[in-house]
């Protein structure tokens, strides 16, 4: 394979020697990329669930909740870490914390709209049948409303994992970091590219892998459509 | 120290708002690059996405192109085109911008179009409207809101992503935050992370209120995009 690369130019896209000299460190960049992927998305549902519990039940909290978490979705992450940086610090806190703000408005928004398709009567059967308002939120709001949930945890890792790149500013963007280094080391494109297709890869992954998780834990819903 | 203070001190600094790289200079470079590269976006997607809407094709496409975008980092997209022939500064910075914006107005205005009633559109041509005119006197009018919907969330995610542009030899807001980590400046990191928030909001906040024109009816609420589309992140 070295052939290829010796034969173009002297700064190729596609170098099988890039990957194997540098496993290592491409193995490293990815498995840091995951870790702030999972532990973001974790956290932001962690969050979203009760946020979107609270704005249900009630229904004056639903504007300023969705309008917060609106207004971080807009701010950009450049900024958004060039403020929290200067306190948390250049450390991995200070991406996943980012990185978490940004899951909020579409894992909100998504588990408001699971609650709110929950049929009226299935709630008052499941009062009728003697269930506590915790048994009614557990056993019946909360498994009604997953496809919905999961729908938004799917968007929300995707997206993560194209913005954990940005997190390379601030100390640890996983494979950003490959990225930003490929740049300045006079744009080495095998690092760069490599770097990037697996970024896009690892997103792919990740929805294929959320999909069937949708389908395991909602099989109603595959039997409906 | 109080991290609010130095940053409000920084921001008041009248050295900072003068110069090539002071801020109202920085500002410029960057509306500079986002409304060429939304400009060029538009001309792009728009006529596509009209004629695409009025034909009724490429809906799956159209989407799913819009929904995958979401997939490629910005960052990598920046970084890679500098490494190609477009090479370092503002040419390579709208390109990268372009392609970011180019998907979501073209699936908006590719749903407004296509969803308008059937019936609106039978009406129209029972009139005796040829396409064109049904497009110009009937569609677009009514796909107006979706698509002001995506210059919206085209233009938020352009001025995001034009800050990172700073990080490959570009100019704009992002200049401020990208120096102030290179100096280990924190009052200029934060300041310029401020302005760049600041910034966004308010092309959010007043693009919005053009959706909010542009869509009849009172107190109709606005959407951020197409039902089927979610809001890309930079």
């Amino acid at each position: 394979m070295s052939i290829l690369s010796q034969t173009e130019a002297p700064n190729p896209w596609v170098s099988l020697s890039y990957l194997r000299d540098n496993s290592d460190a491409v193995v490293a960049a990815t498995v840091a990329h995951i870790e702030l992927t999972v532990i973001s998305v974790a956290l932001g549902l962690l969050l979203a669930v009760p946020l979107g519990v609270l704005a249900r039940r009630y229904r004056w909290l639903a504007g300023p909740v969705l309008g917060a978490t609106g207004v971080i979705y807009t701010i950009p992450s450049l900024a958004l870490f060039a403020v929290l940086a200067p306190i948390t610090g250049l450390t991995r806190t200070t991406v996943v914390i980012g990185l978490t703000a940004y899951t909020l408005l579409v894992l909100v928004r998504n588990v408001l709209a699971g609650l709110a398709g929950v049929p009226e009567d299935v709630r008052e059967a499941a009062r009728g049948m003697g269930m506590s308002p915790a048994r009614v939120l557990l056993s019946v709001d909360l498994p009604l409303a997953l496809p919905a949930v999961l729908a938004g945890l799917r968007v929300a890792t995707v997206s993560t994992v194209a913005l954990v790149t940005v997190g390379v500013v601030v100390s640890n963007g996983g494979l950003g970091q490959l990225i930003l280094e490929g740049f300045n080391s006079n744009l080495y494109r095998a690092q760069i590219l490599t770097a990037s297709v697996l970024c896009v890869l690892l997103a792919l992954v990740a929805d294929l892998l959320l999909l069937g998780l949708e389908r395991l834990l909602t099989p109603w819903a595959r039997a409906r459509s | 120290m109080s991290l609010v203070g130095d940053t409000a001190a920084w921001l008041a600094d009248g050295a900072h708002w003068s110069g090539p790289d002071g801020i109202p200079a920085r500002l410029a470079e960057h509306l500079v690059v986002t409304g060429a590269a939304l400009g060029i976006a538009a001309l792009i997607a728009l006529p596509l996405a009209a004629w695409l809407g009025h034909r009724g094709r490429g809906g799956p496409l159209v989407v799913g192109l819009a929904n995958a975008s979401r997939a490629v980092p910005t960052f990598a997209v920046l970084v890679l085109l500098v490494a190609t022939p477009v090479g370092f500064g503002d040419r390579a910075t709208v390109v990268a911008l372009v392609l970011f914006a180019v998907p979501p107005l073209l699936a908006n205005a590719y749903v407004g179009v296509r969803d308008v009633d059937p019936e609106v559109r039978e009406a129209a041509r029972g009139m005796g409207m040829t396409g064109l005119q049904l497009l110009r006197r009937v569609e677009l009018p009514l796909a107006l809101p979706l698509i002001a919907a995506g210059v919206r969330t085209a233009a938020v995610q352009i001025v995001a992503t034009a800050t990172l542009a700073a990080y490959v030899g570009g100019g704009g807001l992002g200049r401020l935050v990208a120096d102030g980590f290179g100096r280990a400046d924190p009052a200029m990191t934060a300041a310029g992370g401020v302005l760049v928030a600041g910034l966004a909001l308010v092309v959010e906040v007043t693009l919005a209120g053009v959706q909010r024109a542009v869509t009849p009816g009172r107190r109709r609420p606005v959407r951020r995009t197409a039902p089927d589309l979610v809001t890309p992140l930079a």
